[in-house]
Formats: C-alpha cells, structure tokens, sequence
C-alpha cells in the first residue's frame, strides 16, 4: 500500500467519525434543512469535474461527460444551499418554546444564543 | 518555498484553502443542526464550498477553462432559477432533485474518468479502479433512485408501493450482477463496453431500489440517497487523489446516514423497514383493510356544522397535514384561528414530526403564515390534550392520525406514533376525498361515529368556515 493512499485512509476515517459526531440531537423540526445542507456539500464533487475537463489526457467525449458533470455539480450546490436558505429564513427570529429568555426582543435573544452556542 | 517563487497555482496553496474549506463544512453542519445558528452554519458552508471552487479552478492540472465555464454557467442559472420558483411545498422533491443531479455528478465524473484512464495501459492503479468502479455504481444508484423518489414526491409516479412476484430475487440478482462486473473488470483487462452494462445495471437497481417504498416513507429514503451521494463523492477523491472531495464526501456521507437513523426514529421505522417494508405486508394489507370497513359509514358535515361547533368551543387543536400545504391553506387557517380566538377559544397547532411530507414541512408553512410559535406543539406535548379538546380540526393530515398505527399490528404503518385525534371529543376532518393517504391505506378515523368529514379543497372549505364563523 502507497503512503499516498494511506494518507488518504487516515482522512476518510477521521472524517466519517467527524460526520458522526457533528451532528447529534438534532430538532425534527430541522432534519430537512440540515438534510438540504448536506445536500448541497456534496455538490463538492463539482471539484472533480473541474479537474477532469481541464486535464490534458481527456478527450472529447470524456469532456463532454465532464462538462455535464460540471453542470450537474453546479445544480446541487448552487440549488441546494439556495433551498436550505430559503427554508430557514422561515426560521428567524424564532425561538423555540423551551428557550424563551427574558428578552422580549426576538433579534437579541436569537444573538445571545448565537453567543451561548458558540462558547 | 521563497516569497519570488510563491505562485497561487502551488499545490500547497491550494491544499490550504482546502483546510479552510474542510473547517468550514464541519462547523457549517454543526451550526445547521441548532435552530438558532441553523441559517449562519448554510452560509458558512457555502462559503466553504466557494474557496474550494476558486481554489480548485487554479489547479495546475487545468489547462482548459470554457467547458467549465460552460457548466458552472448553465448549473447556476438552473440551480438558481429552480431553487427560487420551487414552491414550499414542493421542497422535498427538489432536495431529491438536486441529490440526484449530485449523484448523477459523481457517475458522470467516475465515467469520464475511466474513459480517459483505460486507453492509456497500466495507467490505472488497483486503488484508482477500485474507487472509479464503486464511485460510478453508487452515484448512479443515487441518481435513478432520487429521480424515482422526486417522481412519487410530485405524484408522476404513484406513491404506493410498487411491487411484484419475484421483485427480492430481481434485485439481489441485479446487485450480484454488479458486483461480479467490479470484480471482473478489476481482475481482468479494462474495458469500456462492460463499463457501461455496469453502470446501467446501477441505474436500474437505484429504479428497483425505490419503486416499492411507500410515499410516506419517502424522506428518509432521500436522507439515505443523500449518505450514498457524499459516500461516492468521497470515492472519486480517492479516485482524483483530492483530499477536499474524501473530506466533504465522507461527513456527508457519515452525518447523513446518522440523519437517516434519526429521522427513521422519529417515525419508528428502522431503514431496513422502509426499504423492505412494503414486500408482503403491503400486498395483503389493503384489501384486508378494505373488507374490514365495509358496511361501516363516513358522516359528512356542512360548513354551517363545523362552524358552529368550532364558534362555541373552548379548545381547539388544529392538526394541519399535506393537504394543507398542497391548497396553500396556511395564512386562511390563520385568519381563522384569529377569529376563534377573539372569541375566546383556545387554538393551538398538533405538529406531526412527518406531517407533510418532510420533518418540519408544517412548521416551516405555519411560519410563513406567522402563526405565534408558542401555539405550535409538538406530538409529545399535544397528544395529552386532545382529551380535553373540544374539537380536533383536521386539515389534510392522514396517515398521522391513523389509530390502526396503535392497534393493527398488521398494517403497514403499525408502530409509527401518531396524533391521538380519536381521543378528542368531536373530529372535523377536511379532506378533498375520501382517497387513502400517502401510505395508501384506509384510516378509521373517518368511520368513528365523533367523526365528521367536510369535503373539498383545503383552503376553500377554510375560508367558507371562516365567513361562516363571522356569522356564528
């Protein structure tokens, strides 16, 4: 085995445990967004369709799949993080019932969370 | 590396923006799964993806540059375009749309790549044809298998269980098939003709794959096809040798499929359940179901009924389901709910986690309609007080009122939780007909003698309670 494709491995592995434990107790109310998020990263493989047309040794058919390719990854990641947006704008300056503050003010509650999140 | 030589085009450049693009995926995932920094963590996420292209476009490998700017202008003028017309309601099947065009993306990448590598001999190492050859058959399955998932979402397609004599041994076939054609072109010499039969092979499991899962069913399916694309993305970056591609690929494909587990317990149903769920069960279900309510009667009600009892209630709960979203009843339902309240009945919303056809459907079009979130509540909290309701209104919800998910244990949706409805004292159910639910089966709500049934489009039968309630 190549150190190249260990290299490899070692991030695969270490990334699908990350996958794993980035998300855990996620709100129903928000599978679908984080669904269409995730949607949208793996449109990541536009990345790969970049660097097959381009290469040197594809010819024209092979750039024509690409190309479609191209178009493709383009769609998912341009329409799916687009959609995820438009579905959690319905969100703002909501809270949930159980996290109600004092503040009557929606936009500051939603920004201490934001603070208490992040911390 | 001194400051003169120091190009934009190094390698390591681009692998450090690769870093920051990695970093900020994971922290936009993780955002996305809070509420209150779910929208923050989808831009953070999309600024990670846009480095990445930026980055990806200095490559040195790339030397030509309009076909890609062919592609990426076409794709954001499709993505773009769909993304802003796709009604609310119509979101579940553009996210399997685009997962689709993902998973087409990788088939189509894989292809292309095998096509360049196989003329040039002992080019093609074990590892990359391994990952090019897994790469192709998952992506394709995503795609045939999202597309079939978007045409029972929009109806084209029925969204009952399609199924027939032999279907298990059809697909375990076809799956053996597949994989004796990855080991065979790995073992022997490439070639491109057996490549092909491979990836329609792939094409149709993915059709043969979906075809016999129920509607209902359905956003989980689209969860797991979302983990397949992120899986067969990360492929091709074993396959590319890109380290950005493994990365993203893979926490799609790991945090989606912990998703799919999540989401399949909110609707207690195991993966293997939906997938497989519908092979006997549903073949004998329906018509036994069928016989079972003969004889027995639905009470149809007029405007007038419903309005009066609804006028002189103390509490309501409004139980708002797919046919609410379809007649775009939102902002009628909440004009309404006003008008009851100004007249001193309690109303709040019962919010079925799958009501609609996608987790949070319900919450998102309420939302748009600016009803006070303290009036949504969820399965947990509700279903105690449906005892003490005066009227259950329900307004195109079905399968998640079901009671034969209590009692019958042989009925497809036996064991999912539901909203006790039956519980209430008096049930209004609007309903365009007396057509089944997405999961195709009778509900015995509508025969229970509290039960009354108000025929008609949502938002017209709504917006006659609400004149007629202004008269009550």
């Amino acid at each position: 085995m190549s150190s190249l494709l260990l290299t490899e491995l070692l991030i695969f592995v270490l990334a699908v445990f990350v996958g794993f434990e980035v998300i855990s107790k996620v709100p129903t109310m928000l599978h679908t967004p984080l669904m269409s998020g995730t949607n949208a990263i793996h449109g990541i493989i536009l990345l790969g369709a970049m660097l097959v047309v381009g290469a040197e040794t594809t010819d024209s058919l092979g750039q024509v799949l690409a190309t479609i390719g191209v178009a493709f990854g383009t769609i998912n990641v341009v329409g799916g993080f687009l959609v995820t947006d438009r579905m959690l704008e319905m969100f703002k300056g909501r809270r949930k019932p159980g996290e109600q503050k004092g503040s009557k003010d929606d936009s500051k509650a939603a920004k201490t969370e934001e603070k208490q999140a992040r911390s | 590396m001194t400051l003169a030589a120091f190009s934009l085009r190094d390698p390591n450049f681009i692998d450090a923006v690769y870093i920051a693009a990695a970093i900020l995926f994971i922290l936009g995932i993780k955002r996305l799964s809070h509420p209150a920094t779910a929208r923050q963590g989808n831009t953070l996420a999309s600024i990670g993806m846009l480095i990445a292209i930026v980055a990806t476009l200095l490559d040195r490998e790339i030397v030509d540059y309009w076909q890609i700017a062919v592609g990426i202008a076409v794709g954001t003028v499709v993505g773009v375009v769909s993304a802003r017309a796709v009604k609310m309601t119509a979101m579940p099947q553009m996210v399997a749309l685009f997962n689709g065009v993902g998973g087409g993306a990788v088939a189509l990448v894989s292809t292309a790549e095998y096509h360049r590598l196989a003329p040039l001999a002992g080019d093609m190492s074990v590892k990359t044809a391994v990952t090019i050859l897994l790469s192709t058959v998952i992506g394709a399955v995503s795609f045939s298998g999202s597309l079939i998932a978007f045409g029972k979402l929009q109806e084209v397609i029925t969204g009952r269980p399609i199924v027939f004599p032999g279907q298990k041994a059809v697909n375990m076939t076809l799956l053996g098939g597949i994989l004796f054609l990855v080991v065979y072109l790995l073992a022997g010499p490439e070639s491109e003709t057996l490549f092909v039969v491979m990836l329609a092979a792939a094409l149709l499991l993915g059709f043969m794959l979906i075809i016999p899962v129920g509607g209902a069913d359905m956003p989980v399916v689209i969860s797991m096809l979302n983990a397949f694309t992120g899986l067969s993305a990360a492929g091709s970056g074993f396959a590319l040798d890109n380290n950005l591609l493994i990365i993203a690929g893979s926490l799609v494909g790991s945090s989606g499929t912990l998703l799919t587990v999540l989401m399949g317990r909110a609707m207690n149903r195991s993966l293997a359940n939906v997938l497989f769920g519908a092979f006997g069960a549903a073949v004998a279900g329906p018509a036994g179901d069928a016989a079972a309510l003969d004889g027995r009667v639905v009470r149809e009600a007029t405007v007038t009924d419903v309005a009066t009892m609804l006028a002189y209630a103390d509490r309501v709960i409004v139980v708002p389901g797919y046919g609410l979203a379809v007649a775009q009843a939102q902002h009628t339902v909440r004009e309404l709910a006003d008008l009851l309240e100004q007249r001193g009945v309690e109303v709040s919303y019962a919010i079925h986690p799958v009501a609609g056809r996608m987790p949070g459907h319900m919450n998102v079009l309420l939302a748009e309609a600016d009803v006070p979130y303290p009036q949504l509540k969820e399965m947990d909290e509700i279903n105690p007080e449906f005892p003490q309701t005066d009227v259950a209104l329900v307004i195109g919800a079905n399968d998640v009122t079901n009671p034969a998910a209590r009692s019958q244990q042989d009925s497809p949706i036996y064991g999912m939780p539901i909203l006790d409805v039956d519980k209430a004292m008096n049930v209004v159910v609007l309903k365009r007909s007396m057509n089944p639910g997405f999961a195709g089966i009778e509900n015995e709500l509508y025969y229970d003698p509290k039960t009354v049934m108000l025929f008609g489009d949502a938002k017209d039968s709504v917006s006659k309670l609400v004149t007629e309630v202004k008269n009550a």
